[in-house]
């Protein structure tokens, strides 16, 4: 099992991360954070679980909605608060957004908006990574949609033929945009289709964050045994809508019922109440810490949006790197 | 004296190959059929021999999700070289080079770049069809990011080839097939020709033609044709559109007041216009005449040989449009190349007896 001190470090991760983006939800409306974002509220304990047994040197590769993958990877706060109110301080210099989070410091190398395209760059990261002996293990996050795409199925071919060092974590989260997994994909399982590539495959609650770091771990070890790539689909939900800072059940694609009985799963209570109940941690040290992060985490917003306002002059140099 | 040192164009690019993997261990190559009996028209022939399957590789036929690893290599250090024998192949590796590796080193911040040479063959010929024999130099130019080149002599195949390999960022090289086979003076050590310069193959002060790939040995043939007859073409090989080296196009034209261009593809929203335009916004009022251009119709390329005879531009098309510009009696240009009547329009030499 988990040692307490991983379990409390994965738990103060999480409320991080949703403590940064319930800040998101609530400052967006001020119309200062001029850019789209996909927020993982809900989805906290995939992100935690796994980067929590990855190295600082692995990395890892995201998507749209990677505010939470790149927090839990180690990436700089500040940089990714600055990058979505477009600041020159921002991880990408304001160019991307919320959408294009890096962090080179940490290994994660990046994350990009069209579905699936950060797999097969993620997967070429690994073939490199393996060319070079270094022992190094490439993650990438995607939604269940990436299995629809093309790509995905091309890079997991690839993977499995040379048995290249890289998890594949699928977060399903039912819904592309407004439309359920059902109006997309054949009833048949998502990991009995990646079987096929002889990829293996785990399952797991992807709210459940001890299930997703031991799941991990489990593939971290398979792969460092030189067992090739593996996928591992994760259940979870995703909060509120597709893109944006609100709740969206009103709208009709699903209902308020399901949320209510995905929330009762809330990764964070589920973690907060194993904590209190094997004695791991009080009461009064878990307000503290809420309150602590709270206040550094609204300094950093307070920093970013007071930061310099980007005024760089795109130019060539800007498109295409010196040699 | 030395005796010069002929190599084909195919000969040539594999040695900038070649001699770039010696160089240095980083670069690597794959593509389908990389390492086949047919390597890649020659140019890739022989490397896997040398250098081994951790440096050579074949590819499953996945355009798309290869150039996604391809791009995910290169920012580990990896200098990959992605080769379509088909350029009409790398269509489907359009969301991975416009999406991901013409934007990477923008996107985030210009931290990481995508060293990655492209290299697709386009070409004409022997049926190939619709989508097999297309010329898409104008859909790569269009995006920001990525470098375009159109190496179209044995030298240059070399020259061009190494420094896309060296270059940091990502390099579109189209090589047209019916160049692969011509022989021309090559240097036998590695040299890099800049990306992005032009080159004036013959001088001349009455018209500027300037052509990319294969029709840059056209127009050669027409300059060379036309100087018996009094009339001074000087001949510019683009050779690179990404960057676009206007200011030797510029020269020329302000020189000898008349443009012509000569693309391998579709005139519509292409390479012709574009150049026209940038010439005309600086060189409007010098202009003796209105510029032109010769390229494909709007019509996908057809198959059969009796579809393609008037379908590519030849020898005597930019003849016509050269005299026609000088005011010139255009019927000289019927009674020139007389081969032509007698040769096979759609095979590049005569010996050929196909498939490519």
């Amino acid at each position: 099992m988990s040692n307490s001190i991983i379990l409390i470090k994965m738990y103060q991760e999480m409320l991080r991360i949703r403590t940064v983006e319930e800040k998101i939800a609530d400052k967006y409306p001020e119309g200062e954070m001029r850019c789209p974002v996909h927020l993982s509220i809900g989805q906290e304990a995939i992100a935690v679980g796994v980067c929590n047994t990855l190295k600082v040197s692995d990395c890892v590769l995201g998507n749209h909605r990677s505010h939470a993958h790149y927090l839990a990877k180690g990436g700089d706060l500040y940089q990714m608060l600055a990058e979505i109110y477009g600041r020159i301080d921002g991880c990408s210099r304001g160019r991307g957004g919320s959408m294009y989070l890096v962090d080179l410091q940490v290994n994660f190398l990046g994350s990009v908006p069209i579905v699936a395209s950060s797999i097969p760059v993620a997967t070429g990261v690994a073939w490199a990574e393996k060319l070079k002996h270094t022992g190094q293990i490439t993650a990438v996050f995607f939604g269940e949609a990436a299995l629809e795409e093309g790509v995905t199925h091309e890079a997991l071919n690839f993977a499995a033929l040379n048995k290249l060092p890289i998890i594949y974590v699928c977060e399903n989260n039912l819904y592309s945009v407004y439309t359920h997994l059902k109006f997309r994909q054949p009833p048949r399982s998502i990991s009995n289709l990646v079987k096929g590539y002889s990829v293996t495959v785990f399952t797991g609650d992807g709210n459940d964050v001890i299930n997703v770091y031991e799941t991990a771990k489990q593939a971290v070890e398979k792969i460092e045994k030189g067992e090739g790539p593996v996928f591992i689909e994760l259940a979870t939900y995703r909060w509120r809508e597709h893109c944006g800072p609100n709740f969206d059940n009103n709208i009709g694609y699903r209902t308020e019922a399901e949320f209510q009985k995905w929330k009762k799963t809330d990764p964070l209570k589920k973690l907060r109440k194993y904590l209190l109940d094997q004695k791991l941690i009080s009461e009064p040290e878990l307000i503290l810490m809420a309150k602590s992060l709270n206040i550094n985490i609204e300094l950093l917003f307070q920093k970013a949006k007071s930061s310099p306002k980007t005024g760089e002059l795109l130019t060539e140099n800007n498109v295409y790197a010196k040699t | 004296m030395q005796k010069p040192r002929l190599l084909t164009y195919a000969a040539a690019i594999n040695e900038a190959i070649d001699q770039s993997m010696d160089a240095d261990p980083a670069v690597i190559v794959i593509g389908e059929g990389v390492p086949d009996p047919k390597g890649i028209f020659g140019t890739t022939s022989g490397l896997m021999k040398k250098y081994g399957p951790k440096r050579v590789f074949d590819m499953p036929v996945s355009e798309n999700g290869m150039t996604g690893v391809c791009i995910g290599a290169s920012l580990r250090g990896i200098r990959p070289i992605l080769v379509h024998q088909r350029v009409d192949f790398s269509l489907l590796s359009f969301d991975q080079l416009i999406n991901n590796g013409a934007k990477w080193y923008f996107m985030f911040g210009s931290q990481q770049s995508v060293p990655l040479l492209v290299r697709v063959i386009i070409g004409r010929g022997w049926g190939q069809g619709p989508a097999h024999a297309q010329s898409l130099q104008a859909l790569f130019a269009h995006i920001p990011g990525l470098r375009v080149i159109m190496p179209a002599t044995p030298r240059d195949a070399k020259g061009l080839t190494a420094s896309a390999i060296r270059d940091n960022n990502p390099v579109i090289s189209l090589e047209h097939r019916w160049v692969h086979q011509i022989k021309g003076q090559v240097p036998e050590k590695l040299y890099y020709e800049p990306l992005g310069k032009a080159k004036v193959l013959q001088r001349g002060t009455d018209l500027t033609v300037a052509a990319t790939s294969y029709e840059v040995i056209e127009a050669l043939a027409v300059a060379q044709a036309l100087k018996s007859k009094g009339i001074n073409i000087e001949v510019i090989d683009i050779r690179s559109l990404k960057p676009f080296d206007e200011s030797t196009i510029l020269n020329s034209v302000a020189k000898t007041k008349r443009l012509l261009l000569v693309d391998t593809g579709w005139l519509s929203y292409g390479i012709t216009g574009e150049i026209i335009t940038r010439i005309v916004e600086k060189l409007f009022k010098q202009l003796k005449c209105a510029p032109r251009r010769i390229g494909l119709p709007d019509i996908p390329v057809p198959s059969s040989s009796a579809l393609t005879k008037d379908f590519y531009p030849n020898t005597r098309t930019i003849t016509r449009a050269i005299l026609e510009m000088l005011g010139e009696n255009i019927a000289i240009a019927a009674q020139m190349f007389q081969d032509l009547d007698n040769e096979a329009h759609d095979v590049p030499h005569a010996e050929f007896t196909g498939p490519f």
